[in-house]
């Protein structure tokens, strides 16, 4: 599917040009959220169901009705940051027009004490496809925010919903969004001896949701390549434990490597071309990486202990990993060649599972301590430590696109598991809906 | 330069020993009894003299048998521990006995209870099959009849989520695969 962001220079009726992504910038004075300050005070926001612009039908349905779910959809996205609260549909009184969209009464919204105003229009073109046109208001300025068109098909609307919530996002708090992503995740059902596992993947906000393999073999730790097409993931098929891919639009999957034991713990460097994994052999576990192209292994770590769950800073300079080289679980960073090994994390407890922020500023990871698992993040030089989250079970860390949100997995002493997201302040903790328990998230890049 | 390597190394020590003192308070439960254990087999091992009439009722080499002349097929281990206590390597010798007496392959799996890392306790029982392969190899059973496997955590042999749970998790199971 393609989605192309346009400048909507002329009302969003008129003729589409394509041109390119560049949307005006905010007004003088632009209102903004504090991201921080946000949490704790939520900036009210009106998003009224969009107004039907061109055309009366699509494949997907009705102009009318794709405006009622788009607003609905970008309001759910905005909630979710923690950072604004919608206001409830039926506090607006009357039903928005094109002419409303392009020029709101932005008194009617200030009664209704909305701070900013996200509406819009959506047509349907010729082709079949649709125009999703957003626009974002200061409504007590009295100002334009952003404005931008998303054209895309019809099945494609959610998408577009997405990318308007983004740019409402961005343009408020100055960082990027990240509603248009996706999260690949482990599906679980049955009693823990014998659970079922299976991969799935859904839209960041639980839409679309679909199983990628049959639960016929016991399958762990998806993540995303950086052009998120492909998943690497960890499979006992055949009883023999080791990394795998999985291609997403054909389905395709396949083992990496010949290697005589068990393969674990894979991710992707941030140009795609390698893996980094763990590799045991006869007890000793150590880190390896592997050219997806030439098929080549680099052995990166040689000591005697479990050197395991590496993560490439976003650069891929540097590898953050854990190892309990030094007694138990604490994590370490070296380059990416494997020189330079030096341990980061010295707090209490065990310390295990890193991620790295595709931003490079923060490194998530597992606390384990006083028989409770925590989520926490680190400065890559291992300063700065906070831990998030404390549950039972809480582990599986995996980053938001813009670096701002941690998904994690939280298992409780029944065996039940879910995954949850929370604000890398430690606030806005939230559960995601999924159709069974689920465990091992992975959040996608920005989808293009 | 010099001091911030001295500074680098004492805080690892440090680190060492903090690592060192937490972990001997973990609780580390001797290995429950017999009965405690997760097998299905309910018959208690039999003497060495009542072995040929339970050996009549057996398929020779087979995983029924290996519990009865054994005992059990399970070995149970400490927290975050893959080391063998007397009483794993008095089941193990047992297997390495039954394994020299016949032609049967076996699988050796490594557990682990639920309290660690998914990752981490992958390696840890990979640690503890080849704990078990080690040991039998030293008894004499040749190490192609000896395969390993790590389901981690993802295996327990019972429910529940206390010490006694975790106790019987924490396991390698000697496995007949032919």
């Amino acid at each position: 599917m393609r989605l192309i962001p346009l400048l909507l220079a002329l009302p969003a009726t008129a003729a589409l040009a394509q041109v390119p992504a560049t949307a005006p910038p905010a007004g003088g004075g632009a209102l903004r959220v504090d991201i921080n300050a946000g949490l704790t005070q939520p900036m009210p926001i009106a998003v009224p169901s969009f107004a039907p612009g061109n055309g009366a039908s699509t494949e997907a349905g009705t102009t009318t009705a794709l405006g009622e779910r788009a607003a609905q959809v970008i309001a759910n996205d905005l909630k979710s940051s923690g950072l604004f609260r919608p206001l409830d549909p039926a506090a607006f009184t009357t039903t928005v027009g094109v002419d409303d969209v392009l020029r709101p009464d932005y008194a009617a919204w200030r009664t209704i004490a909305a701070q900013a105003l996200v509406t819009g229009t959506v047509s349907a073109n010729p082709d079949g496809g649709i125009t999703l046109a957003c626009y974002a208001y200061d409504v007590f300025a009295g100002t334009e925010i952003a404005r931008q068109g998303f054209v895309t098909t019809a099945a494609g609307w959610r998408r577009a919903a997405h990318k308007c919530a983004d740019l409402v996002y961005s343009r408020l708090t100055g960082e990027s969004g990240y509603f248009d992503s996706r999260i690949v995740y482990v599906s679980e059902t049955g009693p823990r001896t014998k659970r079922i596992k299976r991969l799935a993947i859904m839209d960041q906000d639980g839409a679309g949701h679909r199983f990628l393999t049959s639960g016929q073999n016991l399958v762990l730790t998806p993540r995303f390549a950086p052009g998120q097409q492909t998943i690497t993931y960890m499979s006992f098929e055949n009883n023999r434990p080791r990394v795998w891919l999985y291609t997403l639009g054909s389905g395709q999957q396949q083992a990496v490597g010949q290697f005589a034991t068990m393969t674990f713990a894979p991710r992707f460097s941030p140009d795609g071309q390698n893996l980094v994994f763990s590799m045991a052999v006869g007890g000793n576990t150590d880190i390896y990486r592997f050219n997806i192209a030439s098929r080549q292994t680099t052995r990166l770590t040689t000591g005697p202990g479990i050197d395991t769950s590496p993560s490439y800073s976003p650069d891929g300079t540097k590898i953050v990993f854990e190892s309990d080289r030094g007694g138990g679980q604490q994590l370490y960073v070296m380059n990416a060649d494997g020189s330079g090994q030096s341990r980061i994390s010295f707090g209490e407890g065990r310390s295990a599972s890193p991620v790295w922020s595709p931003r490079g500023d923060y490194i998530a990871f597992t606390r384990i301590g006083g028989g409770r698992f925590g989520i926490g993040v680190m400065r890559p030089d291992g300063g700065g430590e906070r831990l998030l989250t404390n549950g039972y079970q809480d582990e599986g860390a995996s980053w938001s696109p813009n670096g701002r949100v941690i998904l994690f997995s939280r298992s409780d002493r029944s065996g039940r598991s879910g995954l949850w997201s929370v604000d890398i302040s430690g606030l806005n903790e939230r559960r995601l809906a999924t159709p069974l328990d689920a465990s091992d998230p992975a959040w996608s890049p920005l989808l293009p | 330069m010099k001091s911030t390597t001295f500074r680098l190394a004492l805080l690892g020590t440090l680190g060492l020993t903090l690592a060192a003192c937490t972990k001997k308070e973990e609780p580390v439960l001797a290995a429950p009894p017999a009965e405690a254990r997760p097998e299905p087999a309910p018959a208690p091992a039999p003497a060495p003299t009542q072995t040929p009439s339970v050996g009549t009722s057996l398929v020779p080499g087979s995983q029924e048998e290996l519990r009865a002349r054994a005992g059990t097929d399970t070995v149970l281990f400490a927290y975050d521990s893959y080391e063998l206590d007397a009483e794993a390597r008095g089941v193990l010798a047992r297997h390495a006995e039954w394994l020299k007496g016949n032609n049967a392959r076996v699988t050796l799996e490594g557990h682990a209870d639920e309290r660690g890392t998914r990752e981490y306790n992958l390696a840890l029982g990979e640690r503890r099959a080849n704990s078990v392969k080690n040991f039998l190899a030293t008894q004499g059973v040749p190490v192609d009849r000896l395969a390993t496997i790590s389901y981690g955590k993802e295996r327990p042999a019972v429910e529940g989520s206390d010490e006694a749970a975790w106790a019987q998790n924490r396991r390698a199971v000697t496995m007949v695969t032919r």
